[in-house]
């Protein structure tokens, strides 16, 4: 039973949004402040918005950041989709449950404690080839790649389970090949987990910091890290407006998929409908 | 059956959005009865129920219980319980907390809570399941948990909807059996809800037939079948022919082009009426001395008798018959007198009871609509 | 068939390959790390040296806890109004609810330096209203506060989708049997969202005690907890194996409060809920 909210209920809800979006809604004040200040509004103004798009190490960044989530959730996803397949099909159950622990790892370890470990790792074979700058965007792609990959099999491998076994084999004997019946009944049936897990993966990578932040090399500089650094210091307001605009792109992007979900939804309610009558 | 009224629903009307659930329903529910609520899906039935379990607040209208208005108490204060039609035992909890639940609220004592329990556990025939954890129970064993667990705290009146709607044909057969005679043995009212008018008519005291909100009528098992009050009754009660006739006289009706001795009497003279014959009321006779003739469309072998569709100057009728007549016989067909029940004409004149449509498939089709509701 | 399933098998190879070499190997540098000396011989005074980080562990370790359990306190009534309401609402709530999560941690953390700076809006709004200024910024309270703010909705996401899934007939049938509201809540809510408590304390118990970032802008330069330590000996010490000896030990001992937890709630690990 669905029910109408209490006005306590209310409040509460209001108290926590506004606990969520207090130091938002300053940040965002701030960008269009006019003067350097933090703590004093001196006017309206875009200029650093402005001075933003001439800084070419933040724009270089963004592309970095763009990049290593692309290639790392693809290869995450095509890995992880067939590294779920291939867990699905496990008969035996210890190496199954092996495998799901291995698998777990990077999900419940500490994320420095990942970043660390992956850190020295490339440091110890970066010394054995005898190269000081083995850090750098492959070393991250391994990482973002290595991170990704739990979230993958996991979107995955409910949506296997749940399949009906035999669908695949009603394929084969309508005359499928294995591969075929594997691209034309079993991937449709599991698609919404895979894009589950890219888009998880995609995030994800987006928004890593202390991860790239053990296996970044200066070579290759990320958001993120490009942040960490410049709030080191005393930080001018222009990364507030850095942050608006992620916040204003991240708010479209949950808007836009939740209007296309509703409509969606609309759409299914209003064709069975008409079905109905 | 005790004849003291337990619970009294006066006006009760409940609304979802424009949509009318139940209108101006009023009812008796008596001591020690076992009573019915028989409809097809979205006749209100579930939500009578949850107005007398106190889920739900009616719009307008009074809940009775022994004389005080209770409608606006909260469930856990009502001396009523519910077997829910999922059974919602809890998965957390194992057989015997399930069935402990509603003791532990009252704060009895372990060493009674225990004895209780057993004694549950013995009534619907689940000794030594105790320590059973609830996802390893079948749908049969679950369903009894769900009674104990209801009958452990001593319910006044117990409601129960669609009890048995997801066991199977075998298993529900038996559960009427014994859910009729634990109510028999405890004393207790039962309030049942099914649409499935044989379980209605083997279980029950007394029938209340719904439909779009409103009681259609309310008797006894034979009375509902035998006395239906208007053709919705007739046809959702068994199979019915219902046909249009005119009272000539009392005892006189005529349909089909005869005249019918009958026993019914008090209507105007030439007033139209529905007549209702059941399937298995019709003599077949020689041609030449029916009182009205027709011609077998269809026969199914049905096990002890066979279904024939058999058409009466365009009329289709269903035909009950343990002789074998091949299709395009011409049957003569007489009627006794007391398999003729007159009703007055209704808003469901003409919408049912003629079987030119009729066929195995869509019965069962409905049927299954009406169990996933 | 069985043509078939190895083929199956054979295609989780290229991870199976992976996963060892990113996530087992690693670790076993961890380990290794942690047992030799900066020339490689065998030592077991890193191991030992957590008697001098034994105060930053703890401290560490308990304000993680605590900043866990105000989450907890303060995300499940909001769970449960959430899972009871309408589903606009619901939807509403789960797009409000992640929103500051898709935010980078770092600009969160930064917004709310912010606010609790001695200049900051905050202190601006007391004195506004003639309340006295207060010192805010580089206490315990205010790194509490920021691992509160940024992990919550990791509390609030299972929390929520395992109150979603309790079937509102069990309530119903509680209340039938004569349950109150609050007996309601502790003997059927609770136990059923033990799993979901169990996740979301687990999604922000290991973030809280392990972080570096939210201790150094909040909790200031004389503040440190155990992921500032690590932090620095492979940022600025250069003492690797000190850091590695530290990890293993933060490692463990996260390993063994799950483990508590586990047993505290009943579930088995089984990979935890996945939002």
């Amino acid at each position: 039973m669905k029910q109408k909210m209490s006005a306590l209920s209310k409040l509460y809800i209001a108290l926590i949004i506004v606990f969520l979006y207090a130091p938002i809604v300053v940040m965002i004040i701030f960008s269009f402040n006019s003067t350097v200040s933090t703590s004093v509004i001196g006017g309206f103004s875009t200029r650093w918005y402005q001075s933003l798009l001439h800084d070419t190490g933040t724009i270089k960044a963004l592309t970095n950041t763009l990049l290593l989530a692309v290639t790392s959730s693809l290869i995450a996803t095509v890995m992880g989709t067939a590294a779920a397949v291939g867990i699905n099909a496990m008969k035996r159950r210890w190496i199954k449950k092996t495998t799901m622990h291995v698998t777990n790892i990077p999900m419940m370890n500490p994320e420095i404690v990942t970043g660390i470990s992956m850190m020295l790792l490339f440091v110890f074979a970066g010394a054995m080839i005898h190269k000081d700058d083995v850090l750098g965007f492959g070393t991250m792609l391994i990482a973002h790649i290595t991170f990704n990959l739990p979230y993958v099999i996991l979107s995955v491998l409910p949506k296997l389970r749940q399949m009906d076994p035999h669908l695949p084999e009603a394929a084969m004997d309508l005359g499928c090949t294995p591969l075929r019946a594997f691209f034309k009944v079993t991937l449709p049936t599991i698609s919404t987990g895979i894009t589950t897990g890219l888009m998880m993966s995609f995030t994800l990578s987006l928004d890593d910091f202390v991860i790239s932040y053990f296996t970044q090399g200066p070579s290759f500089e990320t958001l993120p890290i490009r942040i960490f650094s410049m709030t080191k210091k005393r930080v001018t307001p222009d990364m507030y407006a850095l942050s608006t605009l992620i916040f204003v792109a991240i708010l479209l992007l949950l808007v836009l998929l939740n209007v296309s979900q509703v409509r969606g939804e609309r759409k299914l309610r209003n064709k069975l409908d008409k079905e109905g009558a | 059956m005790g004849e003291n009224t337990i619970i009294e629903l006066r006006n009760i009307s409940k609304k979802f959005g424009d949509e009318v659930v139940l209108d101006d329903i009023s009812l008796n529910l008596k001591e020690k009865e076992f009573i019915t609520f028989l409809g097809p899906s979205g006749c209100g039935k579930p939500t009578m129920l949850r107005i007398i379990a106190g889920f739900l607040e009616a719009d307008s209208g009074q809940v009775i219980f022994e004389g005080k208005d209770i409608g606006s108490l909260p469930p856990h204060k009502r001396q009523v319980n519910t077997i829910f039609q999922r059974y919602q035992l809890f998965p957390h909890l194992n057989v015997y907390e399930n069935i402990a639940f509603g003791l532990r609220n009252r704060r009895m004592k372990e060493k009674d809570i225990s004895q209780k329990v057993e004694e549950m556990l013995a009534l619907v025939n689940l000794k030594g399941f105790q320590r059973r954890d609830i996802a390893s129970l079948s749908g049969g064993q679950q369903q009894r948990v769900a009674i104990a667990r209801a009958l452990a705290v001593d319910p006044r009146v117990l409601l129960l909807d669609e009890p048995l709607a997801a066991l199977d044909l075998k298993l529900r057969k038996d559960m009427q059996v014994e859910l009729k005679n634990i109510q028999k043995r405890l004393g207790i009212t039962f309030v049942f809800v099914t649409h499935d008018q044989q379980e209605a008519l083997s279980m029950s005291d007394t029938v209340v037939v719904m439909n779009e909100g409103k009681i259609q009528q309310i008797g006894s098992p034979i009375d509902i079948y035998n006395e239906p009050k208007n053709a919705f009754v007739a046809d959702f009660i068994g199979e019915s022919n219902i046909l249009d006739g005119v009272m000539l006289d009392d005892f006189k009706a005529k349909f089909s082009g005869a005249v019918f001795q009958c026993l019914d009497k008090g209507f105007a003279v030439k007033e139209q009426v529905d007549i209702v014959i059941r399937p298995e009321d019709v003599d077949i006779v020689p041609v030449e001395k029916g009182e009205i003739i027709g011609t077998v469309t269809s026969n199914t072998f049905k096990g002890i008798h066979f279904e024939m569709i058999v058409d009466i100057q365009n009329f289709k009728w269903m035909i009950q018959t343990t002789d074998y007549y091949p299709v395009s016989a011409k049957i003569g067909i007489e009627i006794e007198p007391d398999a003729i029940h007159v009703m007055k004409k209704s808003e469901y004149s003409g919408m049912f009871g003629d079987y030119s449509s009729f066929s195995d498939e869509i019965e069962h089709l409905s049927d299954i609509e009406e169990e996933e509701d | 068939m069985t043509k078939n399933t190895a083929l199956k098998k054979a295609i989780s190879a290229p991870y199976l390959v992976w996963a060892a070499l990113f996530i087992i190997v690693p670790l076993i540098f961890v380990v290794y790390y942690s047992l030799v000396d900066a020339g490689g011989a065998f030592t077991l005074d890193y191991i030992k040296s957590i008697g001098r980080y034994k105060d930053i562990m703890l401290n560490s370790i308990w304000l993680g806890f605590v900043a866990t359990i105000i989450c907890l306190v303060i995300a499940y009534p909001l769970a449960y109004i959430m899972a009871r309401s309408t589903k606009n609402v619901q939807r509403t709530m789960m797009m409000l609810v992640m929103l500051p999560m898709w935010m980078n941690l770092l600009i969160r953390t930064y917004s709310l330096m912010i606010l609790l700076q001695d200049t900051g809006i905050l202190n601006s709004v007391f004195s506004f209203l003639h309340l006295p200024e207060r010192h805010m910024i580089n206490t315990r309270g205010a790194v509490i506060l920021g691992m509160v703010y940024n992990y919550i909705p990791y509390m609030i996401l299972p929390l929520y989708s395992i109150m979603a899934k309790i079937d509102y007939g069990l309530v119903e049938a509680a209340q039938d049997l004569g349950a109150s509201r609050t007996a309601v809540l502790r003997k059927v809510i609770l136990p059923l969202s033990l799993p979901g408590i169990a996740s979301g304390f687990t999604m922000v118990f290991v973030p809280s005690v392990s972080t570096f970032y939210i201790s150094k802008k909040l909790g200031g330069s004389t503040f440190s907890l155990i992921g500032d330590i690590i932090e620095m000996q492979f940022k600025s010490a250069n003492n690797y194996n000190l850091g590695a000896a530290l990890s293993l030990i933060l490692m463990v001992l996260i390993l063994l409060c799950m483990a508590i937890m586990n047993r505290f709630t009943g579930e088995d690990d089984d990979g935890g809920v996945l939002i």
